[in-house]
């Protein structure tokens, strides 16, 4: 009786110190702010974010978190907005669904902090919609262009920002039955939803029997070989990519080593150049000569153009002088939208106002085409432009078309672009 | 030949159990007595769970989720003397089928939170087919080659998951409908509260039944097989269906885990239970103390403490980018190594024989002071 009496007591003994442990871990003495909004006080005000900063999607977006961070500074340097400080918190999720539930419940629920800003990645993010929903905690312009971020009624705070995979598969798809009529098409994705709703976008345009062969990869498999030798084998001329940066390089390495050199159309989250330079190194970068790729934001070889001008001065000054990319510019682009938000939110910033201001749309920024913003609608920018890769230079050609997720039409855009604030700042 | 000296985990486990005087007689029923503690433990916890924040409520539900596994490969391993180095294939299968259940149940509109007792208990059902698929083979190896396939399991299990993702949705996973917390408790009940009641209920189910089977004729099969195949066989004991359903118990046990993860999460994915979780299971059952659910609860204490005392090590480290990315994720497994290595030689009984030893050192003192 002894025995097992006492053994019965640590068992108690055990899961109570368990308990109490966990209970003391906390330490930090959280000072209990003024305002009741988590992460929001008169001075400050604090965004978390999951990034992969290290893992198969690192290459290239590992920079885009930073460069948020940096226009933050910028604008903190000059004020704040409402007299508040941005704060930016951004962890490592190394690309796993897995370390992404973890991560985001300590942004928050330990770190309290008011909203996820930008959160990185399809499988990623999916998973944490549900949570973040539950406690109701702003979940603003995911990194990713997959539709489940519009969803107003199933996750009312959760909201795009970039184009979606979708409409982009739409526009490439028109270029290509525009300007490749006649060639074999084939898609490789993803083999998640950004890969399916690439595919969906393209086939909307033409058709399900439009596609030669359609095939997909997975991140946690770095060999192409199987994937890339079938679209040879089925003789596809042009090769639609939904592919992240890591992989795009890993096609064409693998094509180029099986002597393959059909005309890559590629994503915009995939397809900038000076990343996919960085990774395939000097012998790789020639096979980026012809690649046409896909996109919303200013060229970042366009010097010329205002925006591009404002954020490599930002870079400079903020940002240790990192390489100016189309990371860079994204994630600068997504921290000029967030203070559109914050401005227009108001002094009074709580989770709903923000939520609010958000939907009530208008914001002017960077991009090429206008958000879809409203009560109904939570999806981002609306189009894409091509741009192709000469001499070392990816630069828009064509029309600028915008279009739904849906079945509406490919439509031509025409309305000027925009210019920043003599400051650099949004206003409200 | 005598199969327990083939394995030196079984033999920690032996050198486990002898630190320990043989219990002396009682009366009483054991169940009655068994369920007394799980009452207390039950009411401690149940109030504790008011006092903790909601992020540590969480981390006790994953204490409590982690219980369930750890404590059926503690019976496994060092009651029965079998080695699985698969249980987060084990786990994976309960997961998935309490996602896909859950799922299905959503999508026709039937609510409740009967629902998610409907699933768990199918993923029960489900992992403990499988259990007893691999254990049919298990009980025909030995040592290496038990290690071998269990470890094979562990591999090709998460595998399947990316390659048939018509239903499992690949790398990205499934999502895992859950009700909220039910009306009656309150609209602001913190929903990591509610979660920590679902998986400490399932805990304590588990570790209840789990002593009650160590005190029963089969537990004391699993023992007489471990520390010797043929003079079990001579008892009367049937080896290869002791040891099967040794396998299907813990197998049980790591499906109830796995479905509490996906509740836990609201969501499954192959990466959540890859060959790390179960190589980590094994370390924490060891470390804890092989062959005693004290010592489950001491690796499942473990897994949570562990990584998060790495990250906050790593965080007061001002190391260079390269080192830091290089030691990313490495370091917890390093460290939970090290510490293996420092419980194997400092305490061979885990963490558990030390309490026992320190417990016998004090008692002693006591009676010489007498």
């Amino acid at each position: 009786m002894q025995h097992i009496a006492r053994r019965g007591l640590a068992i108690v003994a055990a899961l109570a110190l368990a308990v109490s442990a966990a209970a003391c871990g906390n330490g930090g003495g959280n000072t209990p702010a003024k305002v009741d909004v988590p992460g929001v006080t008169d001075t400050e005000i604090l965004f978390g974010s999951h990034q992969p900063l290290t893992g198969p999607a690192a290459p290239g977006y590992s920079k885009i978190a930073k460069a948020t961070e940096a226009y933050f500074n910028y604008v903190n340097a000059a004020g704040g907005v409402h007299g508040r400080k941005l704060k930016y918190k951004y962890v490592d999720d190394g690309y796993d669904p897995n370390k992404t539930q973890t991560v985001v419940r300590e942004l928050v629920l330990q770190d309290k902090v008011f909203a996820i800003l930008n959160g990185l990645g399809t499988p990623t993010h999916t998973g944490v919609l549900d949570f973040l929903k539950t406690n109701r905690v702003p979940d603003l312009f995911v990194a990713s262009g997959s539709r489940s971020w519009n969803q107003p009624d199933k996750y009312p705070y959760t909201f795009g920002w970039q184009t979606d995979y979708t409409v982009e598969g739409k526009v490439m798809a028109t270029y290509i039955k525009n300007e490749q009529a006649g060639k074999k098409v084939c898609h490789l994705g993803q083999n998640d939803d950004f890969g399916k709703d690439s595919l969906l976008g393209v086939q909307k345009v033409l058709g399900a029997s439009g596609l030669t062969k359609t095939d997909t990869y997975v991140t946690s498999n770095t060999n192409v070989g199987p994937q890339i030798g079938g679209f040879q084998a089925a003789g596809c001329e042009v090769v639609v990519l939904a592919t992240v940066p890591g992989f795009t390089a890993l096609v064409l390495g693998t094509a180029a080593r099986l002597a393959y050199r059909p005309q890559w159309v590629v994503s915009s989250v995939g397809g900038d150049y000076l990343t996919l330079a960085g990774r395939l190194g000097a012998q790789g970068t020639p096979l980026l000569e012809g690649l046409v790729g896909a996109g919303y934001l200013p060229a970042v070889s366009d010097t010329s153009n205002p925006w591009i001008q404002l954020f490599q001065k930002v870079n400079d000054q903020y940002n240790a002088g990192q390489a100016f990319d189309g990371n860079i510019l994204y994630g600068m682009s997504v921290g000029y939208t967030l203070v559109q938000a914050l401005q227009a939110a108001g002094k009074n910033l709580t989770r709903e106002g923000i939520v609010a201001a958000i939907e009530k749309g208008g914001f002017k920024g960077p991009g090429t085409t206008p958000f879809r913003y409203s009560k109904t609608v939570h999806a981002g920018y609306s189009g894409v432009q091509m741009a192709r890769t000469t001499g070392g230079k990816q630069s828009y050609f064509g029309k600028i078309y915008t279009t739904d997720d849906g079945e509406g039409e490919v439509k031509e855009f025409s309305e000027a672009a925009t210019t920043p604030p003599a400051n650099g700042i949004p206003s409200a | 030949m005598s199969a327990g000296s083939g394995s030196p985990v079984v033999s920690l486990a032996q050198r486990a159990e002898a630190d320990v005087t043989p219990p002396p007689e009682r009366r009483g029923s054991t169940l009655l007595r068994h369920l007394g503690y799980t009452v207390v433990a039950g009411v401690v916890l149940y109030f504790a769970t008011y006092q903790l924040e909601p992020f540590r409520n969480y981390q006790l539900a994953t204490m409590a989720a982690y219980l369930c596994a750890t404590a059926g490969l503690t019976v496994l391993v060092g009651q029965s003397g079998q080695l699985s180095l698969g249980h987060g294939a084990f786990m994976a299968v309960g997961a998935y089928t309490v996602a896909l259940m859950q799922n299905k149940f959503s999508d026709s509109g039937t609510t409740g939170s009967w629902t998610l007792l409907v699933s768990l208990a199918l993923g029960v059902l489900l992992t403990v087919v499988v259990g007893a698929v691999v254990g049919l083979a298990a009980a025909r190896l030995r040592g290496p080659y038990l290690a071998g396939v269990t470890l094979a399991i562990a591999v090709t299990v998460p595998a399947i998951a990316t390659t048939f993702d018509e239903t499992f949705n690949g790398d990205q996973g499934l999502p895992v409908y859950v009700d909220p917390p039910p009306e009656s408790l309150g609209l602001s009940f913190p929903n990591e509260q509610w979660q920590a009641w679902l998986a400490l209920i399932a805990a304590l189910l588990t570790m209840l039944l789990l002593a009650n089977l160590g005190r029963s004729r089969l537990g004391r099969s699993f023992r007489a097989v471990r520390d010797d195949e043929i003079a079990a066989q001579l008892s009367g004991i049937a080896l290869a269906r002791t040891q099967v359903l040794a396998f299907v118990v813990s197998a049980a046990c790591a499906g109830l885990s796995g479905g509490m993860f996906g509740v836990l999460s609201q969501s499954v994915s192959p990466s959540a239970f890859g060959l790390n979780l179960s190589l980590f299971l094994l370390l924490a059952v060891v470390v804890g103390g092989l062959g005693s659910l004290a010592g489950a609860v001491w690796g499942a204490v473990l897994l949570v403490v562990l990584p998060q005392l790495t990250e906050s090590v790593t965080d007061q480290l001002t190391l260079s980018p390269a080192a830091e990315q290089r030691l990313e994720g490495n370091l917890p497994l390093a460290i939970f190594g090290l510490t293996l290595i420092v419980v194997m030689i400092a305490a061979p009984g885990g963490i558990q024989g030390l309490v026992r030893r320190i417990a016998r050192w004090s008692r002693a003192a006591r009676k010489a002071a007498d």
